[in-house]
């Protein structure tokens, strides 16, 4: 699904990944965790393509395509997602004709049939109930004047109706209470089949109670130090990131 | 919601796709302008001799003015003697008396425009009046609107038919002294629409004009008067589009609204005049004065979505005269490549109560000049005014320039006058999160300024929202890298 060799990524003059590497099959989840200025949200916005960060070195191949010359559109209709960790808003730009207009635009590029206006309504309305964000949330401006919860609800509100392939939930937990982020794990894990896969990208272990991941990777300073199963996130939680500065020094 | 149809999809694969050339003979003056040009151009039309007066004195005022040069605008020099003044099919030399006397050239040409004249296959709903260079060619639904006791014909039409009404009316809202372009287009004016609404009545559908250039080295100026009488209610669509050609072409019309007590005249513009290709060589030459007088109670709102011309001059303003009217002002106005815009509003308060209403958004991409000037006049008389004033300036890139000159000129203290104004560029982050979803960067921005744009566009008759919205895209075409 997903094959990250030795890559390297910068900002600006800054480096920030350094020689990562990172493999996920169809139907995996991997949580992806580490402390502040890690890289963890660097290595989301690099997978999907934003302009502001540069790969200096190494690979992405996605579903065994090198994706690092492609715009985020077409990585987008490959299947690729990203729930944001500061969702924009778009002023004027209601939800539900945001939603029309991105699903119409991958469907073409796929050539596949349009989703008819009535058809979206419908399933919108039955996804907004999943997400816990009511209707009403699809004919304001997407975004704008949202809360924190109610923003990261919109995002899992696009991944449902988009059907990615892979996706990427950018600290989509943090500033969620425990109601939210269990909601987080229900559309997860309905969502959940042998070939979708996931990166949960997180500082907390607490999602992780909800989503079992497949693999658990431990960031820090740009790179993958440490990779374990659901156990490794249990010990975070005990011990916290310290514990891996005696574990690692091995 | 809007669903994408074929045509838009078809105009969107094209730059600017109404720039053809019609091939059809023309009765043309030559170039120049003197008084027996406007003798011409009067008794070509068969007009009464307080029409031929009016002209002639605006003529003579012309020759004392100066082109004005206030607004923030590079205008070559433009020679008033190379111009044509009058140009018409020639088929049609006293105007086609219905629509199987129209040459089928023309009513091909307006199909190509998505304009259909014919019966069957009209907007339903909609009254179309079809200017051609300097004379109107079709008017649809007229029985119809007869009915009502609506008249809705073209200019001269109505100069021959209802000569008190234009005497009693014509120049009251825009005299011929008023400024440089006003009085060439009184000296001048060939066609254009007439829309006559008696008391009460509510017109039973929207109006529109549609007007084409077609002819090279020709002038339009057209001349659109509304009546609205007491207590009706009006609302009035004008599109415009011409052919793409090297040198530029002036266009100076003028427009007059009149809403009598308690009348409604809701009047959108769709101006999509030939902006020059994408080093601004040619194009239109879009300099127009529109204003609308308001009686007590009565109610004018102007919606303007400008993408056209390679220059745009024009302030379309309501003088609020009558105790309680209102008015509003609602503009787009987007400028790619090299083009020129000007215009804003005045809003001049003079009865008391009296309110106002602006929300002007400009967008400006390549190397364009994008300005709103307004002026809110709230005189001593005009107590308990209200104005409220929102610009907005959207840019893309950063060759273009976007100016705001918001004047308030205050002479009554019970008085609330709002302003709000910003500027934004499209973030990085705000097109990254539209592309992220599977949109190409040129659809990115699209959806943003549509968005930006929207308080606006909802003003637009639905008939004309999507095509509005397919013309903001195709305006910024190329203008995201």
């Amino acid at each position: 699904m997903l094959k990250i060799q030795s890559l390297n990524a910068s900002v600006g003059d800054k480096s920030i990944i350094k020689s990562l590497n990172l493999s996920i099959q169809p139907g995996e989840v991997h949580a992806i965790m580490g402390p502040n200025g890690s890289g963890k949200s660097t290595l989301s916005n690099v997978i999907t393509g934003h302009p502001d960060y540069q790969v200096t070195a190494g690979h992405i191949h996605y579903q065994g395509e090198d994706i690092l010359e492609m715009t985020p559109d077409v990585r987008a209709t490959k299947g690729l997602f990203m729930s944001f960790q500061y969702p924009v808003g778009l002023p004027g730009v209601t939800t539900i004709s945001f939603l029309q207009a991105v699903m119409n635009a991958q469907r073409k590029q796929r050539q596949e049939p349009l989703v008819e206006a009535t058809d979206l309504i419908a399933s919108a309305r039955v996804a907004c109930e999943q997400v816990g964000l009511p209707a009403q949330f699809l004919h304001r401006a997407l975004n704008k004047g949202f809360s924190g919860g109610e923003k990261k609800r919109a995002e899992l509100l696009q991944m449902r109706l988009l059907e990615p392939k892979l996706a990427i939930l950018d600290e989509t937990d943090s500033g969620l209470d425990i109601d939210a982020l269990k909601m987080v794990g229900t559309v997860v894990n309905e969502m959940r089949d042998n070939a979708r896969s996931f990166v949960i990208v997180t500082h907390y272990p607490r999602i992780l109670e909800y989503i079992k991941p497949d693999y658990v990777h431990v960031m820090r300073d740009g790179n993958i130090i440490k990779t374990g199963d659901a156990a490794l996130a249990n010990q975070l939680e005990k011990s916290g990131y310290a514990w891996l500065d005696d574990t690692t020094k091995d | 919601m809007i669903a994408p149809n074929k045509q838009i999809n078809d105009q969107l694969s094209q730059k600017y796709w109404q720039g053809f050339h019609t091939d059809i003979d023309t009765d043309s003056l030559p170039p120049g302008l003197n008084e027996d040009v406007i003798r011409a151009i009067s008794q070509k039309k068969n007009e009464p001799k307080f029409m031929l007066d009016f002209r002639l004195k605006a003529y003579t005022h012309w020759l004392t003015m100066s082109e004005p040069d206030w607004a923030k605008l590079k205008i070559e020099p433009i020679n008033f003697q190379d111009i044509s003044y009058y140009s018409a099919p020639k088929s049609n030399k006293d105007g086609p008396k219905s629509l199987d006397e129209v040459d089928p050239e023309l009513l091909r040409t307006y199909e190509r425009l998505g304009i259909p004249l014919h019966e069957q296959k009209m907007l339903s709903g909609v009254a179309m009046d079809a200017v051609f260079d300097s004379v109107s060619v079709a008017t649809t639904f007229k029985e119809k609107l007869a009915e009502a006791g609506v008249i809705f014909c073209p200019f001269r039409e109505a100069v021959e038919k209802h000569p008190e009404l234009i005497e009693q009316y014509l120049a009251t809202v825009v005299p011929y002294r008023d400024n440089f372009y006003a009085a060439l287009n009184s000296a001048v004016f060939s066609d254009g629409s007439f829309v006559y609404i008696p008391p009460n009545v509510r017109c039973p559908m929207e109006l529109s004009t549609y007007f084409r250039i077609n002819a090279a080295n020709t002038g339009q100026f057209e001349r659109t008067l509304i009546i609205a009488d007491k207590g009706s209610h009006v609302s009035y669509l004008e599109g415009c589009t011409a052919p793409m050609r090297d040198e530029n072409q002036l266009h100076a019309a003028v427009v007059e609204l009149v809403a009598l007590e308690g009348a409604e005249i809701k009047y959108s513009t769709v101006q999509n005049w030939y902006p020059g290709d994408e080093n601004g060589k040619g194009g239109i030459y879009n300099f127009v004065t529109k204003r609308a007088m308001a009686k007590a109670h009565a109610t004018v709102s102007w919606t303007q979505i400008e993408t056209g011309s390679a220059i745009t001059w024009k302030y379309p303003s309501v003088v609020l005269q009558g105790d309680h009217s209102s008015g509003s002002f609602y503009s787009v106005t987007i400028t790619n490549n090299h083009q020129q815009a000007d215009t804003g509003t005045k809003m001049t308060h003079i009865g008391k109560h009296t309110s106002s209403r602006i929300i002007a958004k400009g967008i400006s991409a390549g190397q364009s000049q994008n300005t709103y000037r307004g002026l809110v006049k709230v005189a001593p008389t005009a107590s308990h005014a209200i104005n409220h004033t929102q610009c907005d300036s959207l840019l893309i890139g950063d060759r273009c320039s976007a100016h705001t000159f918001p004047q308030v000129n205050t002479q009554n203290a019970l008085t609330k006058v709002e302003h709000e104004a910003c500027t934004s560029k499209i973030s990085a982050d705000m097109q990254f999160y539209c592309q992220s979803r599977g949109l190409d960067s040129e659809a990115a921005v699209s959806m943003i300024v549509n968005g930006f744009c929207k308080q606006v566009l909802q003003q637009l008759p639905m008939e004309f929202a999507v095509e509005a919205q397919a013309l903001l895209e195709i305006s910024l075409e190329g203008s995201v890298g």
